[in-house]
């Protein structure tokens, strides 16, 4: 089965195709010029001037994952570089950088990390090799240390050797360094961007500006699928500074010489929509329509046992919703693009700078050759930014215009023009044992899925069961089941895309069998991952000791056991739920404690998380991304909620789709597990375990059982 | 079409622009000073923050006509080598991920320093309350705020 980590694995390869001698550094089109000899590039992505500055280029986006600081830490690593003389610049789709694919599904560490360590013993070896030649000694008794090459008392600056470096072969297969002599990775680096991020410096996608260019706003149509009917546009090019209007595949924008013009240009158009077949779309009929698909048996996903056929008489049973969400990046979308015969440049904020490639070839009519996406830094990621759209909308002016434009969405814009993650309705029931353990286990839910809204050509469940036919619980009998139901809704990529939704009805019904049973949840998820040994679940391996492991440290430093044991205030609870995110590597658990007031407002107090990612390349960054995989959770879990009505997202601004803020932010501790295990993600697996776990600290503090997302006082006080 | 003149960051500047157009897009289009970050356009998420006469105001929901002959200071006149102490202490916490609500945060958290130079945790949720990062740096913001004062982070709810 093609599956999507499949999918990110063979797009996800680092081209270490060595290309000496160097070629002039390119930036945001700035090209800077070296004198021939005065730098040293054993790859792509790397280089080494004579004065000592290292350059190292990330072959994938940053969006605040961390991902340039942590590629940078495994070059310097294996060079022995000096920490203070590394810089990080963005790959662009330029033929030798590969092909950048995806940034996305937590796959950048896992994908790169070893590639980036090879780049830098690479030029370590070849560095060692010049010294030894000039030298006239035995590479053996040479070595690299702090961004010199080191033979008894002598010593030489990497800078001094770079001319003799680049003229030598690069060894095939350069040692790597044994781990235990490690000294960048696994202590806690601050972002090397940081000094540019606090400054005002750093270039965002909105903050490009290339001389002439214009800045567009696109009326789209309210309803998705509808057509452009009619264009007045008399009074839009009648406002100071509007410079064309042009009609694009998603609607009709306004081009001025700056952002006001544009939007007040915009205001002044009068647009009439054919609005199609989903003019009376709503989020009441797309309900009825997963109740009604609900009841018909969907594809079965996993089966253990006999299945379903094992239930016994005396089930529990339950139904769960999850609501579709749109991600709200802090920046809202934006590309930039120019277009001129035969060339077309783009700057744009992407996590899918080579998924993007065939929409912009389509667009321009241009070879991939002709076209070059610079990637700025993006302000937020989540997933929203693996889709092209914002690319094409700027091609397709730019192409008009015959000049550079901007097309930065409104706030509006980007939440009604978004690719949804998707909302789901499940069924589950289960029979226990004499023992209390689940004895039979079946889940059957639907929704839309994501790879057939994108037209992919994955199976359509491919993008919707982790955290359902991966669950990680010993059950003799077990059946899942997926059962399709699309809507027109436009679906994407959302942090840890089904695991978003998935663990909160499977962390939450195991909270209810554990209390059916009565038991202790936390003694019962254990007593659920017994068995050491390494198993398949799914498609991927599980390993029952690393959840186990961060289960019990979540709750030991939670003070689990004094809490349950002890008589607590009135109103508050603590709840534990946890997640192996297979296709990652890493595994979560997280203690929620939470108070919930008279009138139903819910107060999340603290998170204690616990992680094992395998080894810890980076901890501050770990810790930072467990905190915000938390927080953007939280917004999810308490508040996020997009609806329709009359085909339209009733949502637009941080007003109607509220998130968490600093008062409502929580206390946030992170225990992270120490491991020598390949490194897995870090930017989704904080995600999924913080619903569950703050819903069943619900449950701890009231005895009420909230199935329904968001998380909010009207259900408290309805249930 | 009116010609302003206002300073930036102690420069004097004069644009001659729509008399509505919110400060934000003068200093983003018209000066090129991107800094200033564009996040709402309604005064909601706080990513425009910068000082007027100041005082912390939404760039988004100031028209330039109210900028006449007043000082703007904006992140890249916070400090000139960003060595503000609110700027120290953010990266100290190693407080931005992506980064692009920061600006508007530490022009906010230079604000409220002003106001409250030891604040309490009820004083920054008061005064950062209209602030929205969505990556989740909240608890380092908090940290890096109470260290900027000179105060251990740990007192409260930080990192």
């Amino acid at each position: 089965m093609g599956t999507r980590r499949d999918f990110v694995k063979h797009t996800a390869c680092l081209s270490l195709a060595f290309t000496l001698p160097m070629e002039p550094r390119t930036r945001f089109g700035i090209v800077e010029s070296d004198a021939p000899g005065s730098s040293f590039e054993p790859s792509a992505f790397l280089r080494i001037d004579a004065d000592g500055a290292i350059t190292i280029w990330a072959n994938k986006s940053e969006m605040g994952q961390g991902i340039r600081t942590s590629m940078a830490m495994a070059v310097a690593e294996e060079l022995e570089a000096d920490w203070s003389k590394v810089h990080i610049l963005q790959a662009s789709t330029s033929p030798k950088f590969g092909d950048l694919g995806v940034t996305g599904g937590s796959q950048s560490t896992r994908g790169t990390f070893k590639p980036y360590r090879i780049v830098g013993a690479t030029a370590r070896e070849l560095l060692i090799s010049a010294a030894a030649n000039e030298w006239q000694v035995d590479r053996a008794a040479c070595r690299a240390e702090l961004g010199f090459i080191v033979h008894g008392n002598r010593k030489k600056a990497f800078g001094d050797l770079v001319a003799a470096a680049s003229k030598l072969e690069p060894p095939k297969n350069p040692p790597l360094k044994d781990p235990t002599d490690f000294r960048i990775i696994g202590t806690d680096v601050k972002r090397l961007d940081g000094p540019d991020l606090v400054s005002g410096r750093a270039q965002f996608g909105s903050d490009i500006r290339l001389p002439g260019m214009l800045y567009a706003s696109v009326e789209r149509c309210p309803v998705f699928g509808g057509k452009l009917k009619s264009v007045d546009d008399v009074a839009a090019k009648a406002v100071p500074g509007v410079k064309h209007v042009i009609t694009i595949s998603s609607g009709v924008a306004v081009l001025a010489d700056n952002s006001w013009a544009a939007l007040n240009g915009r205001e002044a158009l009068k647009l009439q929509w054919d609005e199609g077949p989903n003019a009376d779309m709503d989020s009441a009929k797309i309900r009825e329509q997963f109740k009604a698909r609900l009841k018909t048996p969907g594809k079965v996903v996993r089966k253990e046992g006999q299945g379903m056929a094992a239930l016994g008489p005396k089930r529990i049973e339950a139904t769960y919703d999850c609501p579709f969400l749109a991600h709200a990046t802090m920046e809202p979308m934006v590309g930039v693009a120019d277009v001129k015969p035969g060339r077309c440049e783009i700057y744009a904020p992407s996590q899918g700078p080579g998924w993007s490639m065939a929409a912009i070839k389509q667009a321009t009519g241009l070879g991939a050759d002709q076209i070059e996406v610079h990637i700025p830094l993006l302000g937020g990621g989540f997933g929203r930014r693996s889709m092209p759209d914002f690319i094409i909308e700027a091609v397709q002016c730019s192409k008009v215009a015959g000049v550079p434009v901007m097309v930065q969405f409104s706030r509006p814009d980007d939440m009604r023009h978004d690719f949804y993650r998707p909302g789901t309705l499940h069924h589950l029931s289960a029979s226990l044992a004499d023992s209390g353990r689940p004895h039979a286990w079946h889940h059957r839910f639907t929704g839309p899925s994501i790879a057939a809204s994108l037209g992919m050509s994955w199976p359509p469940e491919a993008t919707e069961l982790s955290g359902a036919a991966d669950l990680s619980y010993e059950i003799p009998n077990l059946q899942v089941e997926w059962a399709q139901s699309d809507t027109p809704i436009p679906l994407g990529f959302w942090r840890a895309v089904p695991a978003s939704f998935n663990p909160f009805v499977t962390e939450c019904f195991l909270d209810e069998l554990a209390h059916a049973a009565h038991k202790d949840p936390l003694v019962y998820r254990l007593t659920l991952l017994k068995q050491d040994e390494k198993r398949k679940v799914g498609r991927d391996e599980l390993d029952p000791k690393r959840l186990r492991q961060v289960l019990e440290l979540a709750a030991e430093k939670a003070g689990w056991q004094a809490w349950h044991l002890a008589k607590r205030a009135k109103g508050r609870g603590l709840g534990i739920a946890a997640h192996a995110y297979l296709e990652c590597g890493s595994y979560v658990a997280q203690v929620a404690e939470v108070q919930v007031m008279p009138d139903g407002t819910i107060k999340v107090h603290r998170v204690v998380c616990a992680v094992d990612c395998g080894l810890a390349i980076n901890p501050l960054n770990i810790r930072a991304q467990m905190e915000g995989g938390i927080i953007y959770g939280l917004s999810a879990a308490l508040y996020g909620e997009i609806t329709l009505e009359k085909g339209r997202v009733v949502q637009d601004t941080f007003a109607t789709y509220p998130v968490v803020k600093m008062a409502d932010s929580p206390k946030v501790e992170v225990h992270i597990v120490k491991s020598q295990l390949p490194p897995g993600g870090v930017g989704e697996p904080g995600l999924p375990p913080l619903a569950p776990a703050i819903a069943n600290a619900i449950f701890n503090a009231t005895g009420k059982r909230l199935r329904s997302l968001p998380l909010t006082p009207e259900k408290v006080l309805k249930a | 079409m009116t010609r302003v003149q206002f300073s930036v960051n102690g420069y004097s500047k004069a644009v001659e622009v729509d008399p509505d157009m919110p400060l934000l897009w003068v200093l983003r289009d018209t000066l090129g000073l991107t800094g200033t970050k564009f996040g709402c356009g309604k005064g909601i998420c706080g990513a425009c923050t910068l000082h007027l006469g100041g005082e912390a105001v939404r760039a988004c929901q100031t028209p330039i006509k109210d900028v006449a002959d007043k000082a703007v200071t904006t992140i890249e006149g916070l400090s000139k080598d960003g060595t503000h102490p609110v700027q120290k202490a953010w990266l100290e916490a190693d407080v931005a991920q992506c980064g692009f609500c920061q600006p508007g945060q530490i022009m906010q958290a230079a604000w409220l320093l002003q106001q409250h130079p030891h604040p309490t945790d009820g004083d920054i949720d008061a005064g950062m309350a209209e602030n929205i990062c969505r990556c989740g740096t909240y608890q380092r913001i908090r940290c890096a705020i109470h260290r900027a004062a000179g105060d251990p982070c740990g007192t409260g709810k930080g990192v």
